[in-house]
């Protein structure tokens, strides 16, 4: 190569480059945040609304006071499990679609080992083993589609989104076959395993669903950066999502990495789970993930795969989808949802990374073992 | 897409003129005052080292850029800062080091791409064809116009490269490092259409690093050295070692010599072989693969420590594949990889590093590197697990690792926080080279050391791995330059089909006996009784 040198990325001190690599990061999101911003203006006086009016309530509604905060966090919680879900797998340059299922299962086996302990259990005891429960359950669910993909070249795409059709069909078809409450679609209340809600500390979140797994969702993001950035099995997988070929040469075992990160990043997904079975309903139902294994993809995407923009994605998201409620006096509810998409069309066509899983995806990545 | 000169007018003296030209990207100067004069119909070579701002010169004269200052006059005009399109309209076509070709297209289909003849809403296949057909004849590039391009040897894409340039009227033609891929008859048959071309008035201006090839084919060199043009020489009135001192601004030690200076001592090559166990041993190796039956076909060598074994070979004739077998990267179907007397043939590719191979690929964009990894973390792919505590990376000892290679090799700008995407080529292979030869090893896989690097780097590569022999570890040398393999090669192997066509000791090798192995001559036809 005699190019000179990619200069364009080439600056004097690791400081500036430092400074410009944020500003990369950064950037798209927010140039996406105002274009939604003006395309919501639009559709807002588009409504015979003031815009100033609607964002105000939205805003009042969300972080304006303490339910409505709580209420934030709540889905803050579940969308920073599967964001965090779905940037791992980004990470490794696989596309794990399957966030809703792992989730869904991850939630069930949680109600399962709630309900099948017996009501005293201490919950020193008792919590720990629900949330290894749906560890397990939905590591198991990320860990199917990675031997897929490994073994047999099938593409992780497919394989999770038909896994999450099955495992939907046969969860709900046990609980409403076996296990429903008569006259309810959803599982008895567990006794055991119970995450207190934040209320129970700060009086002034009552009423909403918050709860300490808040906590549980921002360890596994502390944990997800640990992982990714400083740790062996991390550098391999960064590797093997950046380039396979040059993995593979370093000793990578490509095919490994792929079970491996796919396991984990189910188990994330089905950590999500737990936050409604055992902080908020305490029982199992159809519908428990409200969309938001999908909606994962959207805050991984802008969250730049990094799990501290994956967690002020989440609580983007989760403003946005409770705003909606808010603003429901003057426009429908259905406007957060436009102003959703409009903000992941803005992030997927100025994220690097989404040009690349999808160039990798059209080429077939699943030939590499 | 007639030549333009055929005798009605005559052709302007001056073909190209840049002037002055300076071309900034951020805080980089590529150019600082680079001019250019090619008068027509000259086939004219931009030598210097990697970064010295050829490829940002001729993207100016290509149209990619625009020059912060200077003036660009292609046949008299001033067109200083014109768009591509413009530059080809005016005739002057880039073949870029990188083709741009749809593999899953025809050759006739890329080389009317964009301007397809039509029938009606129909694209006139028939006509392309024949017009591809009619291009490559007038200037002697054959090439089948109903193959798809992903068939194509590498030497067949750059000839569609070249029609389509000149389907689209060039008549000067810019080419980026065109021989970094070919073999040496696919170099000859380059030269050979070049000449032509410059027969029918056209002018080449060719970019390279390997200087016997300008003084075989160019008439006239600019030489550029830091962004700058700092020598101007006629071909016929220059040598290789007076133009390598202009590029690199000292002397250089060439080494395509005769080879017999820098042999390795002979008593210390026998001593440390006669143990008779080879360091590393390959028998009987074969390899298939999905698409042609048997890559490597019954391969069988050995090398002892302190030797540099060289394979020379047309590209293709499954080199890649022998050394990607013995590094772990590719399945063996039979045969016996031995380093040592341990049978690594099944190993993984971390076993074998422990075992004490090293291994310079000879694809360091796509297996060597990982481009979006910072330098320092180059420097320990594939030894994380020596730079690491129960899963836990050592940052630590990683930054104290590249702080001492960036500087043991000179790896340029020293800065290891870098991504390896920003380097240079040249001092992107010091990044390899250092994780390689920066530890302790016995057996050295180097796969075309010294691709598509400078002059300087070559010299800098060469020098390591003579000093490696000298140290006793056993290298194997695979390279397409006949020249480096002449020059640091103990015996020579010649690869043709899968196998190894003979085993030349150094002083039975000459350019002639190899070139003739490398095309399908036996080892009968070319060796003395």
């Amino acid at each position: 190569m005699t190019a000179p040198a990619a200069p364009s990325s080439a600056a004097p001190t690791g400081a500036r480059r430092a400074r410009t690599a944020m500003a990369e990061s950064l950037l798209p999101p927010i140039v996406a945040l105002l274009i939604a911003l003006v395309a919501g203006d639009l559709l807002i006086l588009a409504f015979g609304q003031s815009p100033a009016a609607v964002f105000g309530l939205l805003l009042e509604g969300t972080w304006g006071n303490a339910y409505g905060f709580g209420q934030v966090l709540y889905k803050a919680t579940t969308l920073i499990c599967t964001g965090l879900a779905v940037a791992l797998g980004l990470r490794a340059g696989l596309f794990n679609i399957g966030a809703e299922g792992q989730m869904v299962v991850g939630a069930f086996a949680a109600a399962l080992v709630g309900m099948w302990l017996p009501g005293g259990t201490p919950a020193l005891l008792a919590v720990p083993l629900a949330i290894a429960a749906a560890l397990v359950a939905g590591g198991g669910a990320g860990w199917v589609p990675g031997v897929l993909k490994a073994r047999f070249g099938a593409h992780e795409v497919i394989v999770t989104i038909m896994l999450n059709f099955i495992i939907l069909a046969l969860v709900n078809w046990i609980v409403a076959a076996h296990l429903r409450v008569p006259e309810t679609l959803h599982t008895p209340e567990i006794q055991a395993g119970r995450v207190a809600r934040l209320s129970t500390v700060v009086p002034a979140f009552h009423g909403s669903a918050a709860n300490f797994t808040i906590v549980a969702a921002l360890a596994a993001a502390a944990f997800v950066w640990w992982y990714l950035f400083r740790s062996r099995p991390g550098f391999d997988l960064r590797a093997a999502g950046l380039q396979p070929d040059a993995a593979e040469y370093g000793g990578v075992r490509v095919g490994r990495v792929w079970i491996r990160t796919l396991a984990l990043s189910g188990a994330l997904a089905g950590l999500g789970g737990i936050n409604f079975v055992l902080g908020y309903k305490h029982y199992y139902e159809e519908g428990v993930t409200g969309g938001f294994g999908f909606l994962g993809i959207a805050v991984a995407l802008v969250g730049r795969n990094h799990p501290l923009g994956v967690v002020l994605a989440a609580f983007f998201f989760a403003t946005l989808s409770q705003g909606g409620l808010a603003i429901n006096a003057l426009v429908p509810k259905q406007f957060v949802e436009v102003l959703q998409g409009v903000v992941i069309l803005a992030v997927a066509a100025a994220v690097p990374e989404v040009r690349r899983v999808v160039r990798l995806g059209v080429g077939g990545s699943g030939e590499r073992t | 897409m007639s030549m333009p000169h055929d005798g009605t007018s005559a052709p302007p003296a001056v073909a190209v003129r840049m002037t002055a030209i300076v071309k900034r990207f951020g805080p980089v100067t590529a150019n600082r005052g680079a001019s250019l004069l090619v008068p027509a119909g000259e086939i004219h070579a931009v030598v210097g080292e990697n970064g010295a701002g050829k490829s940002t010169l001729m993207h100016i004269l290509a149209g990619l850029y625009e020059p912060d200052a200077g003036s660009v006059e292609v046949e008299g005009r001033d067109v200083t800062g014109w768009t591509t399109r413009e530059a080809i309209a005016a005739g002057v076509g880039m073949v870029h080091q990188h083709f741009m070709l749809v593999p899953t297209l025809t050759v006739a289909e890329n080389v009317v791409l964009g301007r397809e003849p039509r029938r009606g809403l129909a694209v006139d296949m028939a006509l392309a064809q024949e017009q591809v057909v009619a291009l490559g004849r007038q200037f002697g590039l054959t090439v089948d116009p109903r193959r798809r391009v992903a068939d194509l040897s590498v030497g067949e894409a750059q000839r569609v490269e070249i029609l389509k340039a000149l389907l689209r009227g060039a008549r000067i033609l810019i080419l980026d490092e065109p021989t970094a891929v070919l073999s040496p008859p696919e170099t000859r048959e380059l030269w050979r259409v070049l000449r032509r071309l410059q027969e029918g008035g056209a002018t080449t201006i060719l970019i390279t690093h390997k200087l016997d090839e300008v003084m075989e084919i160019s008439s006239a060199l600019t030489v550029m050295r830091h962004g700058e043009s700092t020598a101007r020489l006629t071909t016929s009135e220059t040598s290789p070692a007076a133009i390598a001192r202009a590029m690199v601004g000292r002397d250089v030690v060439l080494g395509t010599g005769s080879g017999t200076g820098d042999r390795s001592p002979a008593g210390a090559r026998d001593a440390m072989a006669g143990g008779r166990v080879h360091a590393l041993e390959v028998q009987n190796l074969v390899i298939a693969t999905p698409t042609r039956e048997r890559a490597v076909d019954g391969v069988t060598f050995g090398i002892d420590p302190g030797e540099i074994f060289g394979i020379a070979g047309v590209e293709g004739n499954g080199q890649t594949e022998l050394v990607e077998a013995i590094a772990g990267l590719r399945h063996v179907s039979s045969g016996t990889v031995l380093l040592g007397d341990r049978d690594l043939t099944r190993a993984s590719v971390r076993e074998r590093t422990d075992a004490g191979l090293a291994h310079i690929p000879e694809d360091r964009h796509r297996r060597g590197l990982v481009l979006d990894f910072p330098v320092a973390d180059n420097l320990i792919l594939g030894l994380q697990h020596r730079f690491s505590r129960r899963g836990r990376l050592d940052r630590e000892a990683i930054g104290a690792q590249a702080a001492r290679q960036v500087a043991d090799f000179d790896i340029r700008p020293p800065d290891a926080a870098r991504p390896a995407r920003a380097l240079s080529g040249g001092n992107q292979q010091k990044v390899v080279i250092a994780r390689e030869m920066g530890r302790a090893y016995r057996v050295l896989l180097a796969a075309q050391p010294t691709r598509g690097v400078d002059v300087g780097a070559i010299e800098f590569i060469h020098e390591r791995l003579r000093a490696a022999r000298a140290e006793g570890k056993a290298v194997l040398l695979v390279s397409a330059e006949l020249p480096e393999i002449l020059a640091l090669a103990d015996r020579i192997a010649v690869m043709y089909r899968g196998r190894l066509a003979a085993i030349l000791d150094r002083r039975d090798a000459t350019t002639e006996r190899l070139g003739a192995l490398m095309t399908g001559a036996s080892a009968a036809d070319v060796l003395p009784a």
